[in-house]
């Protein structure tokens, strides 16, 4: 522990000044009244561009993101760098599509996106399972965020060898970012993403400059991966993709695009930008966030090259490949420097923690709450509600870590990305027609969860030696094709749902079958600042026919 | 409400691009050329983050909505 301790120093001081800062974001941009989920669960739909650049940014590129991708980039080579084609085709969907939702939030004041599906279908249920989906969804990607922090810690050598000891610090950083979430709301990460991405910047320029320099530049980093892949028997790794894994590839990067779009913690950064401009403008400027993300990505071919070795991994036997970057950073860095680096992750994990669970409370606060819990629930009580709902959100996170197999949240969150998708067809089509049956939906959405999930059951991951959930690549010999390719099991589930879901409408509508009421009218999804907010009581559609 | 408001422009047809460039693999899976030590797989990907800035940043300008209504709009609503 002694010879890290510049490291620590440096981390600590880091993390008690962003702590300061979360905890005075609640007299930034001064709310007039804080007790109101518009102000405490979206920073009052105020961000301009600048905010939402960081807080969208801070949002979907996480410390997992910043730790997991170098090292599958580390073990697999291409197969890993389908994060940058992935966040390369979300921003022109996010541009086309999540706009719309913006405009018909911004009319309807709705928080989430299962307020959107209750309006436009006027389906309780639907609402229900979509609100269900993203907080299951979202619970283990908290988790995850640990993960990002622990692989830190365990490389500055702060955690100890019984369980407490080594969960003692991810208990402290937690408790202090529930506080200050608890107090402030959406602004506390708003404002501490500043100092997250100035770090993140400056420490992934520095490395992508000062690193080669150190190893013999970038073609011989290249060579000494590629010499790896070409030593290591396994078949799927290698510097370019080979013929049984591109559509994987392929199917990995859309389908991940399409669920982050979809998981509650993208939607709520992007209902607190101010107006459409403020979003399509930062859908030309977020993707200098994807660039540092294929550097980052890249870092795992540093490792190789500068040899690094993780370190061992819960269970005797194995390793935590998640340390490959911190050990990289400690191995060829300065220490001081080092610190910097971490505390960039580290920080980097409290920004999507706090928006996620921020989005998980206003999902359990607005749909299931207030819709049947409290029907009359005042503004006040929802957000009271929202800021202990972010509480339990968070104690829950940590105890997945403590008391299961960091694995298992990995699992989870494989599955929280593949179940998130099967809400595509009520929220993303359901924002363009409603010609989607609301019964059809619900069944389609529990279609497509009940493939996906029996073929993440049927992968095994040879690696790991596991039966089961070994992975998001399904062979496809086990549909009965006589390939040896695989592909991304969220896609296969969410066409099933889709199929499912239109003939199952085709069936609704030639029996008649009431659909409900539509809520919005078609102005609603081009509205933008300025344009009245409709109330609550005002958008039963009775009354919505004679206000317009 | 008078002329009723939409999104529909041809222009947003740019942005069919890069949603499906970056997924056509047989185009860029390839070591060589290396650009900077790059193999071809990991610059041409990067690069194709360049082309999805431009496609969204002319589609913004060209489908921006006049600056006077919504001005005029905001000044309304005071």
């Amino acid at each position: 522990m002694s010879d890290h301790i510049t490291e620590i120093v440096v981390f600590t001081f880091l993390f008690l000044l962003v702590s300061v800062m979360g905890f005075l974001a609640a007299r930034w941009r001064r709310p007039t009244d804080m007790a109101h989920l518009d102000e405490w669960g979206l920073g009052g739909r105020s961000f301009g561009g600048w905010i939402t650049w960081f807080l969208v940014g801070g949002d979907l590129y996480t410390a997992y993101t910043f730790v997991a991708v170098p090292a599958l980039i580390f073990g697999a080579g291409a197969a890993g760098f389908f994060a940058v084609p992935y966040t390369v085709v979300i921003y022109p969907l996010f541009f086309l599509i999540l706009i719309r939702l913006w405009s018909v939030s911004h009319r309807h004041g709705f928080v989430t996106p299962a307020d959107f599906v209750r309006t436009r279908f006027d389906s309780p249920l639907l609402a229900l399972l979509v609100a269900i989906t993203g907080i299951v969804a979202t619970m283990p990607y908290i988790a995850l965020q640990l993960v990002g922090i622990e692989a830190v810690l365990k490389t500055m050598g702060v955690t100890g060898e019984s369980a407490l000891a080594r969960h003692a610090p991810i208990i402290v950083a937690f408790a202090i970012l529930a506080a200050y979430t608890y107090q402030s709301g959406l602004r506390a990460p708003a404002l501490i993403a500043f100092v997250k991405d100035t770090l993140i910047y400056l420490v992934i320029i520095v490395a992508v400059l000062y690193l080669p320099y150190k190893l013999g530049g970038w073609g011989s980093i290249f060579d000494d991966a590629n010499a790896k892949f070409q030593a290591s028997p396994a078949p799927g790794d290698g510097l370019t993709l080979n013929a049984n894994n591109q559509l994987q590839y392929v199917t990995l990067a859309l389908g991940s695009a399409l669920a982050l779009f979809l998981y509650p913690h993208s939607i709520t950064g992007v209902l607190a930008s101010r107006n459409r401009n403020v979003i399509k403008r930062n859908m030309s400027a977020l993707p200098a966030y994807s660039f540092l993300l294929g550097l980052i990505a890249l870092l795992g071919y540093m490792a190789i090259s500068a040899g690094v070795k993780p370190l061992p991994g819960a269970k005797a036997g194995s390793v935590d490949s998640n340390t490959v970057v911190p050990l990289l950073f400690d191995q060829q860095f300065p220490s001081w420097f080092a610190g910097i680096a971490f505390a960039a992750i580290g920080i980097g994990a409290l920004v999507p923690a706090a928006i996620m669970s921020i989005a998980a409370a206003n999902l359990f606060t607005r749909n299931i709450y207030k819709e049947y819990l409290r029907k009359d629930a005042t503004h006040a009580q929802e957000a009271s509600v929202a800021k202990i709902a972010s509480l339990v959100v968070k104690v829950g996170a940590v105890a997945f870590i403590i008391f299961l197999d960091p694995q298992f949240s990995i699992d989870l969150q494989l599955i929280g990305g593949i179940i998130i998708l099967q809400t595509a067809p009520a929220v993303a089509i359901g924002l363009y027609t409603r010609w989607l049956h609301r019964n059809a939906l619900v069944a389609g959405w529990a279609a497509g969860m009940a493939l996906g999930l029996w073929m993440l059951y049927e992968i095994p991951n040879a690696a790991t030696k596991r039966a089961h959930f070994g992975g998001s690549a399904f062979p496809l010999s086990k549909f009965g094709f006589d390939t040896p390719k695989t592909i991304y099991v969220g896609f296969v589930a969410v066409a099933l749902n889709l199929l499912i879901a239109v003939v199952v409408t085709l069936i609704l509508r030639a029996m008649k079958t009431p659909d409900g009421v539509d809520g919005t009218a078609p102005d609603d999804y081009f509205a933008d600042e300025g344009d009245p907010r409709l109330e609550k009581a005002r958008t039963t559609p009775e009354t919505l026919g004679s206000s317009t | 409400m008078s002329a009723p408001r939409s999104d529909r422009s041809p222009w947003n047809w740019l942005l069919v691009i890069p949603i499906v460039l970056p997924l056509l693999t047989p185009l860029y899976n390839f070591d060589a050329p290396r650009l900077f030590g790059f193999p071809a797989f990991y610059w041409l990907q990067l690069a194709f983050i360049f082309v999805g800035v431009a496609t969204t940043s002319v589609v913004y300008r060209m489908t921006r909505r006049p600056r006077v209504s919504a001005a005029a709009r905001e000044a309304g609503d005071e």
